[in-house]
């Protein structure tokens, strides 16, 4: 018996995995995450970038693409606001109380997730033409016109974006209960002074997560816009749709500004991480105190 | 910060409105308000969780509702403090009927099992809150409501950490910002829901202590509920034992444990022993053979005895209850014997001096020296 117990070799914690385990396991994830998504946004860079920097640019003097872009971002100026607001309410009725038709509440917010985005325009433009009973009763005495036009493109964005803010509040708002609440009206504050200094401090980090996705996904939204936008060039069009009415040209510039303005996208999605990673780090405490409570 | 300091005497309590210490020791002293509890039932939904309950609390008084899980006493505080409505009864406060009032009109300070603190705020801002949020017109000044919260921290030992957040402080001083943050509004009553449930048993005693001092000092109305039953009889001047939604006995520690009023506040309070036995012609028989029980004033029929461990006495006399050791355990300064007697091998437990050798004998014949006799149905 050579062997003693300062011979053994050196193991690791019992309760992780074996060293070999954990590098394929991380490597398998690098290389999906590498494929599937590195290499596609750098892929739009370089494209974007293929004629030059003059070409790409030039693409920002089109008047195509800036109407694209400012329709974009009333689209989202209005839809992200509208479903903050709509996403606490709905949060706060589910989390806070026990009413009739709560879990049905709960399923329907999480419909849009489950209709296809095309299906979701095409059911506002049944409803809302200029040839249905809404559609023309809004046309004819107010002059709206919904569908292949902006209000269309506002409401199937709002209808698409709505759960976002939604499910990131309900949960911890459960997971928060009603003592806090309860504790501030026992203190003597009325019901909206407990919302604005209790409830809404508590989740602030997931509001502020919520509406970040909630932005990201209405500037990206294509299928249920295509569908009620009509398409017509410099007012119906947002970004999504520009790129694709770039991409359908085969000159090489509306390509490049194709690109460019897809650039211009992923950007925006990249900007988004990098904010909530920042806020992350240099919130980290008051994060895990919301988190673990008490 | 283990050992709690006696209150400072230097900061000036009546100027914030606090009573000096000895003013409670009058009931009503200073204002401090009566709580009438008229004939409260409760139900959620088909289960009822209180059944006609009726209490009156003396102002000033610092009373302990005491049960096991579900005996209606958590509900019953709600009820008192408006975080709930009853089905029916009356609340009254002093002449104030607060029965229909809401959480926010009736003014009282209540102190949650988990604090409830609000975790994005300062100490300070958690101590101020009930007074920021007044209406303007009867919001204090900015410079008022500084004084008065750093006068509570003073009260609450905990100066120096008025800029800390709740999750920098441990279990006991959150809970003592709790207490802060609730007197901070001058509330009618004190209502206290578990305070010290969810901390260890040493911050727990010291915390207990210290509640008992701070009652003292400001004089308030104060209920707390609890499940045990050494808190409550170490804390409370009364303390109202409830059982499924129903009050079984109302008194001083003394009265509840020296004069039980119920068979469940017998065996609820400290430890009992009890047998089933019959009442014939005034004598009290087990498994029909008699035992010298007084049976005076009891009615014939079934009944239960009652007695503690250590109200016995061992001895062969004629009339005692004979029971064969099933086994021993030591018990602090004692030794408690289990014991089974008569043919139902009913179950009992006595205490003997630990050095005695009753337990190594097979047999045991004891007498209560203390017992109470309780009717049963079956």
């Amino acid at each position: 018996m050579a062997e003693t117990a300062l011979d053994l070799p050196a193991v690791g914690s019992p309760v992780t995995e074996a060293r070999s385990v954990r590098f394929t396991l991380i490597a398998l994830s690098v290389i999906t995450l590498a494929l599937f998504l590195v290499v596609p946004l750098l892929a739009v860079f370089v494209q974007a970038l293929g004629l030059g920097l003059g070409p790409a640019l030039a693409t920002f003097q089109d008047p195509d693409a800036i109407a694209a872009i400012k329709l974009t971002l009333l689209v989202a100026a209005i839809a992200v606001p509208c479903n903050l607001v709509f996403g606490i309410a709905a949060a706060w009725a589910i989390a806070k109380y026990r009413f009739p038709g709560r879990a049905f509440l709960i399923s329907l917010i999480d419909l849009p997730f489950s209709v296809s985005p095309v299906v979701a325009g095409l059911v506002y433009v049944l409803l809302l033409g200029p040839f249905t009973p809404i559609g023309a009763w809004l046309l004819q005495d107010f002059g709206v016109r919904v569908i292949f036009a902006v209000p269309g493109i506002v409401l199937a964005t709002i209808f698409v974006t709505f759960p976002f803010v939604a499910r990131e509040l309900i949960p911890l708002m459960q997971d928060q209960g009603t003592g806090d609440e309860e504790a501030a009206l026992s203190l003597g504050a009325t019901g909206w002074k407990t919302f604005f200094y209790v409830t809404l401090p508590n989740v602030k980090w997931a509001l502020l997560y919520g509406v970040l996705l909630c932005n990201a996904r209405a500037m990206g939204e294509f299928g249920a816009v295509a569908v009620i936008s009509g398409k017509l060039r410099g007012e119906t069009v947002t970004m999504p749709l520009q790129i694709e009415l770039y991409y359908q040209e085969f000159r090489a510039l509306a390509q490049v500004s194709a690109f460019t303005l897809a650039a211009v996208l992923a950007g925006l999605a990249l900007v988004t991480l990098v904010i909530k990673t920042w806020l992350e780090w240099r919130y980290a405490d008051q994060l895990a105190a919301t988190r673990n409570g008490h | 910060m283990t050992v709690l300091a006696p209150y400072p005497p230097e900061a000036n309590l009546l100027r914030v409105g606090i009573p000096e210490a000895g003013a409670s020791t009058v009931a009503s002293a200073r204002g401090a308000v009566n709580v009438a509890i008229q004939n409260l039932t409760k139900s959620f939904g088909e289960t009822a969780a209180l059944h006609g309950v009726s209490l009156d609390i003396a102002g000033g008084e610092l009373i302990a509702l005491l049960g096991p899980s579900g005996s209606g006493k958590t509900t019953l505080l709600r009820l008192i403090a408006g975080l709930d409505f009853p089905n029916s009864g009356r609340i009254l406060f002093d002449d104030y009927d607060a029965s229909r009032k809401s959480v926010r009109e009736r003014n009282v300070g209540f102190v949650f099992q988990h604090y409830a603190l609000f975790r994005h705020m300062t100490v300070f801002d958690n101590i101020a809150f009930g007074l920021r949020v007044r209406p303007r017109a009867q919001r204090p000044q900015e410079m008022i409501i500084r004084e008065r919260v750093l006068t509570l921290l003073d009260l609450v030992q905990l100066s120096g950490l008025d800029k800390r957040y709740p999750s920098q402080l441990s279990g006991g001083q959150r809970q003592r910002v709790a207490l802060a943050r609730a007197l901070a509004i001058e509330p009618r009553i004190l209502l206290l829901d578990e305070p010290f449930g969810a901390l260890d048993a040493k911050v727990r005693k010291e915390l207990r202590r210290w509640l008992r001092e701070i009652h003292d000092r400001t004089g308030h109305t104060t209920v707390f509920v609890t499940h045990d039953q050494e808190e409550a009889l170490e804390l409370a001047d009364r303390v109202v034992v409830m059982n499924e939604g129903q009050i079984e006995q109302v008194g001083s520690a003394d009265d509840i444990f020296d004069r039980p009023a119920t068979p469940f506040v017998f065996d609820f309070i400290g430890d009992s022993s009890s047998l089933p036995v019959e009442i014939r012609n005034g004598q009290v028989f087990l498994d029909d053979r008699p035992i010298s029980i007084d049976a005076k004033g009891q009615p014939d029929g079934l009944a239960t005895l009652f007695f503690r461990p250590s109200h016995i006495k061992i001895g062969d006399e004629a009339g005692s209850i004979v029971g064969t050791v099933t086994g021993s355990r030591r018990v602090g300064d004692w030794r408690r014997v289990d014991l089974e007697t008569g043919l139902a091998r009913h179950r009992l437990e006595i205490d003997v001096p630990a050095g005695s050798d009753v337990a190594k004998n097979g047999r045991v014949a004891i007498k209560p020296t203390v017992s109470r006799l309780f009717a049963r149905k079956s």
